[in-house]
């Protein structure tokens, strides 16, 4: 059983986003970057699969300019097991990196396609499920549970109100919810082990080319601002104004 | 132009989601039309029929529509827009799933979680958990599109659409359901709630979120919403978290208690109407973008908010 694990470099999840001031984007000059939590959930799941013994290889694969090798490289130290890298400067939308993971999953023979609901930046959530829809193969998104089987795989999913769980046949694609798993840190062996991982660079050329970008961005706002009200003194005037003067009572 | 919208259900009930939607879908043209698939789904179809603006009522049905299973929603949905240059879809977890698949099977760029419609080609949509809003011109003919429903209003009542059947589509051969687990509440819920009462890390243990969070919330004929951080130390369910990783809302009155305002969370809350903070520390974020800020602990300041309640005769 083989596994695909796309993952993604972005802003570090403790880090604020900050509007540029021309609004052509977020600034991202000397601002910490690193693996999308998602992924990493995806990534961790994939490692505990493998120590389960219900998966040999894990692949993580990354799209993204020269420094996405690192993202890479923590997920080789996580256990997975060697890295492609697809280098590039451009920003591809998503239907842009779902054609080209497409490419790398048929082109890897993988039987699961394992990764993060959603990237912290764009927050489309849609790679994952035009990957499925390009592939033709079933797809779980929001997954809170995986069980892989020899040919099928059961996903239990959070959706609103509560878990939905299903089984699709493999091949498939799953996409990682918060609650999956808690991901590990790297041990410094693991991480002295990543660095002799393989990490096999190649170019969008590779997997079929840039499709052309359907989107473009007119700008980017900082969002409107919510300011900050009163104090009050206890509840009784709380109650009172939220009669009152908000009305919402 | 003609738009269609993909109904938010659950076989039983229109829900308010695609009232919203409505309004999104009428920024870019008159001619909407409601598409409900799932199983015995007639009443469903009546309600958004009464929708004021609807254009006609499509039903499909079948069993893998009636689970909402994404493969059997997009293969029902990607034939239907040979006679549609845009489809929106509330942005529910029902939606998020299939929505994309649509566009992927139409070769078009989808619009995730739309906020504003600017023209019939651009929109606003938040990025960065919304730290930061961004407007994107489509260049696709055809447009598919999801819809933070939150930032429209509903869709009047008091139309009269016609309903007719389409083809339910092959439905997920490779996909089988296997069992849902949906919480019974018989509190409103929770994206869709005029009050919604959270609570935080404060609470301390899931008993004390139960004690003090539930009873606050059935006096006000709220929802009940948690932190991440609330829900992460196992105090409350997942599907109470309001934040960039559970659900966004923005009812009438939001009310934070215990909850210190994480980027995140306020995320998930901050086109609330009005929002009132108890915290007993001073310094929380939270407090900049309340609108009414009470600095006590949540022990004191809840019973208290209940009795002033009580005497306020709520």
């Amino acid at each position: 059983m083989k596994v695909l694990v796309p993952v993604k470099r972005v802003i570090d999840y403790n880090v604020k986003a900050r509007v540029k001031s021309d609004q052509t984007g977020v600034d991202l000059a000397n601002v910490k970057m690193s693996m999308n939590p998602f992924c990493e959930i995806a990534v961790e799941e994939a490692v505990r699969l493998k120590e389960k013994g219900a998966v040999e290889e894990i692949i993580a694969v990354s799209i993204g300019p020269v420094q996405a090798q690192e993202t890479i490289r923590t997920a080789l130290a996580m256990g997975a097991d060697r890295g492609i890298l697809i280098q590039t400067d451009a920003d591809p939308e998503p239907l842009q990196v779902a054609k080209l993971l497409k490419g790398v999953a048929l082109a890897e023979g993988a039987n699961l396609v394992l990764m993060g609901k959603q990237a912290i930046d764009g927050d489309n959530s849609a790679v994952g499920q035009m990957l499925s829809a390009l592939l033709d193969w079933p797809q779980a998104t929001f997954a809170s549970r995986i069980e892989l089987g020899a040919s099928t795989v059961q996903v239990t999913r959070e959706v609103d109100g509560g878990l939905q769980t299903l089984e699709l046949d493999l091949p498939a694609v799953v996409t990682a919810d918060l609650r999956l798993n808690e991901p590990r840190y790297a041990s410094l062996p693991n991480i002295m082990k990543a660095k002799k991982k393989e990490i096999l660079v190649k170019t969008v050329d590779d997997f079929g080319g840039l499709s052309p970008a359907h989107l473009s961005v007119v700008k980017v706002a900082e969002p409107p601002k919510r300011t900050a009200g009163v104090t009050v003194e206890n509840a009784a005037e709380l109650v009172n104004k939220l009669k009152t003067e908000a009305g919402v009572l | 132009m003609a738009v269609l919208v993909v109904a938010d259900h659950d076989n039983v009930a229109l829900k308010d989601n695609t009232h919203k939607t409505v309004t999104a879908a009428l920024g870019l043209s008159s001619d909407v039309d409601v598409l409900v698939a799932g199983r015995d789904v007639a009443g469903v179809a009546g309600a958004a029929a009464r929708i004021s603006g609807v254009r006609k009522v499509l039903t499909a049905e079948s069993d893998a529509l009636g689970k909402q299973v994404a493969e059997a929603l997009s293969s029902c949905v990607v034939p239907l827009m040979a006679g549609y240059d845009a489809v929106l879809v509330p942005a529910t977890s029902v939606g998020k799933n299939f929505t994309p698949r649509v566009a992927a099977l139409l070769d078009v760029a989808p619009i995730s979680e739309i906020t504003q419609v600017v023209d019939a080609d651009t929109f606003v949509r938040p990025i960065y958990a919304g730290n930061a809003m961004e407007t994107v011109k489509s260049g696709d003919g055809k447009k598919v599109i999801t819809v933070r429903a939150t930032a429209f209003k509903a869709a009047e009542e008091g139309g009269s659409a016609p309903v007719s059947a389409v083809d339910a589509g092959p439905g997920a051969p490779k996909t089988r359901f296997v069992s849902d687990e949906i919480v019974k509440s018989d509190r409103p819920e929770l994206a869709g709630a005029k009050i919604v009462v959270s609570g935080g890390r404060a609470m301390g243990s899931a008993e004390e979120f139960h004690r003090v969070i539930e009873p606050l919330a059935d006096k006000l004929g709220a929802a009940v919403g948690a932190s991440r951080a609330a829900v992460d130390a196992g105090y409350a369910p997942n599907d109470y978290q309001v934040g960039q990783t559970g659900k966004v809302v923005a009812p009438q009155l939001y009310v934070a208690i215990g909850i210190s305002g994480a980027i995140q969370h306020l995320a998930g809350m901050k086109d609330s109407k009005v929002i009132v903070a108890i915290n007993k520390d001073a310094d929380a974020p939270i407090f900049q973008v309340a609108d009414y800020g009470l600095v006590s602990d949540y022990k004191t300041a809840v019973p208290e908010l209940m009795a002033a309640l009580t005497a306020a005769g709520l």
